[in-house]
């Protein structure tokens, strides 16, 4: 018999007031001020449904987030803040206002700065208990028709997440671990391991979001042990690259993209810390973990199962929300181990960015003047991070014309580079653009424009 | 493709370093220097930053830092870019 699942969860689990729970520049912030904090900003809170949290600090991230949640509103999380993504929102979302920092972008919705100015003294560490089916989080992802998909993150998978990462990882051997992170909170994987994984387990989150290896390093440095580095390999790139002295850490971890093995067994001896990689999707959320130098397998998360039909891999089971169809190549190894062979052929991953070629054809189809176009995304690239190019048939626009209308649509990472004004696309005899077709268009090209 | 501004020695060796980079399909001479690097100039995203700071560590030993200055101006265009370099240059 399983056990009886509590209906309602604490927003965390530190159960000292003043244990940290946060570092933001230099301060440490204790369990009892982030909840003095987030009982401001609650009460402050207009009475509406939903809230969009731009916060760029991580520690006012996780006020926002707690504070729409003792309020019953739930966070919405879009892939990016382009002003046509705003836009919908806001058509669909009456009375939407945005939570905002001083490091968040400027947004085109109305703000409310978060402040962080709550008065502990005059807060009873009541921890507030939140329902566990009530919807915490709603990201949005790019489906195949182009349209953004909301995915609804109850508060109750959120927690199990939290949780079961923990466990996959074994941080049980780190008490009050102190997470630093360089990914955004506002999407799944940052969402996961540098918000709902220290509320969740009695850790800590550094507010920051350093970028350049200098910065990352010193964040480190500053942090207490034991300390783990929440990046990916883009960044773990750049900092094994880098000349500098990097910080010993008691765990880094890596999502977005497989490591390449070289890449991890070097960052585990700079670091002196094992490298773990996270496996998982927006719709999913994460669902396996692996320690590359021990095994290229992947061991799923507590409770999570595969299975597999004539579609693809599903996912369900724990924290998954229902059954959720997969869009890489898997191997099952057994109940509890998988091998990833990559992507499915319509999906585009840049740096974690999800989009698929269908959305991406669709939107340049639809600007003004584009007769025919298609992307292409090039073989990968253990070296680099490989861009989606794009062909056009536009007569009289020009290149410069077709990007600023396609960066008022997609993410800047998905920017085709380069974007080809060509007279016709390769299309075969059925009308279809075959991707060998589109790769030899790219190689002639390419030799065309060289240098002489 | 819109007519460059001149660019220095200088320049031309940083336009030169980043299109290899950076695998643009542009030649270094095509960079406008007064142009911004970011978005609707050249189109860079953060991802390219990132690599840009690499070569640049490697090629003139200077650590961008992103609290240390104003990297919206650094990063504003070639020209600006090659300063900071030429005044914190230790190779």
């Amino acid at each position: 018999m399983p056990h009886p699942v509590p209906t309602h969860v604490p927003l965390f689990v530190h159960t000292q007031p003043d244990t940290p729970i946060a570092f933001s520049r230099g301060v440490t912030i204790d369990a009892h001020r982030y909840l003095a904090d987030v009982r401001a900003l609650a009460d402050r809170l207009p009475d509406t449904p939903d809230v969009l949290n731009a916060c760029g600090d991580r520690y006012s991230f996780a006020v926002g987030l707690g504070a729409a949640l003792v309020r019953g509103q739930r966070t919405l999380l879009p892939a990016n803040h382009a002003p046509a993504t705003l836009d919908r929102l806001a058509r669909e979302h009456p009375g939407l206002h945005a939570l905002t920092d001083t490091l968040g972008p400027e947004m085109a919705l109305p703000c409310i700065g978060v402040a962080c100015d709550g008065d502990p003294k005059a807060t009873p560490f009541d921890v507030p208990a939140i329902p566990r089916e009530r919807v915490a989080a709603v990201l949005f992802t790019s489906g195949s028709t182009g349209e953004p998909v909301p995915t609804a993150k109850s508060w109750g998978a959120l927690v199990t997440s939290g949780r079961s990462e923990a466990a996959a990882l074994e941080l049980g051997a780190l008490p009050r671990l102190a997470i630093l992170g360089t990914v955004p909170p506002q999407h799944s994987y940052g969402l996961e391991s540098t918000v709902l994984l220290p509320l969740q387990n009695g850790f800590a989150l550094d507010a920051g979001r350093p970028f350049f290896p200098a910065d990352v390093c010193a964040a480190l440095a500053a942090l207490p042990r034991p300390r783990m580095l929440v990046t990916t390999p883009v960044h773990l790139r750049a900092l094994c690259a880098s000349d500098e002295v990097l910080p010993g850490a008691d765990l880094v971890l890596s999502a977005t993209a497989p490591l390449a093995p070289q890449l991890a067994a070097e960052a585990e001896q700079r670091f002196h810390a094992p490298v773990k990689e996270i496996y998982g999707c927006s719709e999913a959320g994460q669902l396996a973990t692996r320690r590359l130098l021990g095994s290229a397998q992947w061991r799923l998360m507590r409770d999570v199962s595969l299975r597999q039909d004539d579609l693809g891999t599903w996912a369900s089971g724990g924290h998954v929300p229902g059954n959720i169809l997969l869009a890489d190549v898997i191997e099952l190894v057994d109940r509890q181990h998988f091998i990833l062979h990559g992507r499915t052929a319509d999906l585009v991953n840049i740096a974690g960015k999800r989009t698929s070629l269908a959305h991406l054809d669709l939107q340049l189809n639809t600007i003004d003047g584009v007769q025919d176009g298609a992307f292409l995304m090039p073989d990968e690239d253990c070296e680099r991070v490989v861009r989606p190019m794009a062909f056009a048939v536009a007569p009289g626009r020009t290149a410069r014309e077709i990007l600023a209308a396609l960066r008022q649509r997609i993410d800047p990472a998905f920017l085709p580079r380069p974007l080809h004004l060509v007279a016709a696309l390769p299309r075969n005899a059925t009308g279809k653009v075959p991707r060998e077709a589109l790769l030899a268009l790219a190689a002639r090209l390419r030799t065309h424009r060289a240098p002489s | 493709m819109t007519t460059a501004t001149a660019q220095t020695a200088d320049e031309s060796k940083l336009a030169a370093l980043i299109v290899e980079a950076l695998n643009l399909e542009l030649t270094p001479q095509e960079v406008d220097p007064g142009a911004p690097l970011y978005r609707d100039g050249l189109g860079l995203d953060s991802i390219d930053i990132l690599e840009i700071a690499l070569v640049i560590s490697k090629t003139y030993g200077v650590q961008l830092k992103a609290d240390d200055a104003d990297n919206v101006r650094i990063f504003g265009s070639l020209r600006s870019l090659n300063e900071h370099l030429q005044q914190h240059r230790t190779k």
